[in-house]
């Protein structure tokens, strides 16, 4: 299994990843050694065994549901504390809209 | 506390014994917990930031309490070090990861919340892998931590930092996280206690999500017992945390200081393939003492278990590059410009993410790509059913099952760190329980004739800790020197 230097670049493009020329390098050699490895898998037979998501426990469908009604949240500031940049109650990033 | 190595003996009764005893305070606890955790720190770097003001506010109310004869709480006076993907109000918590270097986050995680009700001395946040992604600690943004039984090597991953803190005994017990062995495999490489309890029986509101539904947070300690009490503590129904279970908590106390008189070992054949030789002696050693305090041992087999790293690392990574999609320079303090928002995205988190995060983020990315979902995603999760079914089979026949943590024991600093694939195979026995839910622990079994620490893995049924805890505080007793 090889993954191409070119199909390295649109999935870091996917993933939001820049990548420098290095990286891409290393990371077709590193990704097609571990998707060589996962390619046992193709070797087992699966065509009636359902797909596992999460380990599930029993309880009621609507067990994890609360009651509806307003409880304390995380404010503004506290939400924004973190924020690189931020003003007048919101998170600021670069223009997404052009006139 | 005259001396501050008097730390590294205690345990969570002991500390309670002179308290109440008044033979020490908990602030005297906390200041020689702190002054001895910094001084070690130098030669380990298993602690990333230290919290004297929070932990000497907490033991100075504990001294209070006990003072004035009101309760006293399961971790009185306890000094606690917390895996830094685990989330503490006003404290520092960076995931080791460069990206998060200056997050301070607005809340504590739910564990953290119920450990100091308890009455726990916080003195530290943890080093770890980046995200809790490695198996040796070297994928740490603020340099690899060193075990503290032997400088030159790992001790273990992810939550390194978690287990050398428990072994050089700066703290008392400490929490890490485990999504494919995180908690077990250092816990083996330090010869400290490490328990991941059941999926879902510790809430994990304040982990920093890696994988969802494999994430676990979990304790580390020096004895069988220790581990039990804070799993009682942090253990139980969490409404902050939807996926937590309902269902009640053992009195885990009572319950492993049964004998193991007639308790059905298993013995996964699959597991002893490819084990090291020092491995497999201890391990072979730690049966024998099974089978002389009663336990009935027969071999079984967990016939999935060769397609377990290839599973987890379809799940966990897919999982992963959805759960880092968060990191992109609005929310959480670190931005590179760019000038456009996607730039922006791109250029913040290919600076602020390490080579291995990158690696599972582009491999997860992969692999849920239009195209390749159904035969990698979709593949990896009907193996999952598998692995799973494996441990529901074999849990009709047995109470628990008994296996090494790791094929080896810790290597040195460096040694893996070029090959991910070598680094993932250390993991190879930790993998299924994180796959199928079911809890194990590491519980130390001996040193290797180089001196270094062997750990003995025990898996027991969904919401059965009891029964690990069991047969892991039998065998602690029956060994202890």
């Amino acid at each position: 299994m090889k993954l191409t230097e070119d199909e390295v670049r649109y999935v870091a493009e996917l993933a939001n990843l820049r990548l420098s020329e290095e990286e891409v390098h290393r990371m077709s050699q590193d990704l097609g050694q571990i998707l060589t490895h996962i390619d046992q898998l193709k070797a087992l037979d699966t065509s009636n065994v359902e797909p596992m998501a999460q380990v599930l426990f029993a309880a009621d469908e609507t067990a994890t549901l609360r009651e509806d009604v307003p409880h304390d949240c995380l404010g503004n500031r506290d939400a924004l504390a973190n924020a690189p940049l931020s003003g007048a109650g919101y998170f600021k990033v670069p223009k997404v809209i052009e006139r | 506390m005259s001396r501050l190595s008097e730390v590294a003996s205690l345990t969570i009764p002991a500390i309670r014994e002179g308290l109440v005893n008044k033979r020490f305070s908990a602030v005297e606890v906390a200041q020689a917990a702190l002054s001895f955790a910094e001084r070690e720190n130098s030669a380990t770097n298993a602690y990333l930031t230290f919290s004297p003001e929070r932990a000497l506010a907490a033991a100075a109310r504990v001294d209070e309490e006990i003072a004035k004869g009101e309760y006293v709480g399961t971790l009185a006076g306890v000094p606690v070090a917390i895996k830094d993907v685990i989330m503490t109000k006003g404290l520092r918590s960076t995931c080791g990861s460069r990206i998060l270097e200056n997050y301070v986050p607005p809340y504590d995680a739910t564990a953290v919340y119920r450990m100091e009700a308890e009455g726990a001395v916080l003195i530290g946040k943890t080093n770890c892998d980046e995200f809790a992604m490695g198996s040796s600690n070297e994928n740490s943004a603020f340099g690899p931590v060193r075990n503290p039984r032997a400088l030159d090597r790992v001790p273990g991953g992810s939550s390194g930092g978690s287990a050398a803190v428990v072994a050089q005994g700066t703290a008392v017990v400490s929490l890490g996280s485990d999504t494919g062995g995180s908690i077990r495999q250092p816990a083996g490489f330090c010869g400290v206690v490490g328990v991941t309890p059941t999926y879902g029986r510790v809430s994990r509101y304040g982990l920093a999500a890696f994988a969802s539904s494999l994430d676990h947070i979990g304790p580390f300690s020096r004895t069988v017992e220790d581990a039990a009490t804070v799993l009682r503590v942090i253990a139980g129904r969490d409404d902050l945390d939807s996926t937590s279970a309902f269902a009640p908590v053992d009195d885990y106390h009572t319950l492993m200081k049964e004998p193991a008189l007639g308790m059905k070992v298993g013995l996964p054949k699959e597991y002893f393939e490819g084990l090291g030789a020092d491995t497999g002696k201890l391990i072979g050693a730690a049966v024998k003492e099974l089978e002389k305090l009663g336990c009935e041992v027969r071999e079984i087999s967990l016939p999935h278990t060769q397609y377990a790293l290839s599973c987890y690392y379809i799940v966990a990574t897919a999982e992963a590059s959805s759960n880092l999609a968060r990191y992109d320079g609005v929310r959480y303090t670190s931005r590179s410009d760019g000038d456009t928002l996607t730039a922006m995205y791109r250029n913040t988190r290919g600076c602020g993410f390490g080579p291995e995060v990158k690696r599972r983020i582009m491999l997860g990315t992969y692999v849920l790509s239009a195209g390749y979902h159904d035969a990698y995603y979709r593949k990896a999760q009907q193996v999952r059913t598998l692995i799973t079914q494996d441990f529901t089979r074999a849990f009709e026949e047995v109470d628990v099952i008994v296996a090494p943590v790791s094929p080896f024991p810790a290597f040195k600093i460096g040694e893996k760190v070029d090959d991910p694939l070598a680094m993932y195979l250390s993991d190879i026995y930790t993998l299924t329980a994180d796959l199928s839910g079911v809890p194990a622990m590491s519980v130390p079994c001996g040193e290797s004739p180089e001196g270094l620490p062997v750990g003995l893995q025990i898996f027991a049924k969904h919401f059965d800790e009891a029964a690990m805890f069991r047969v892991a505080y039998n065998y602690e007793q029956a060994t202890a020197r």
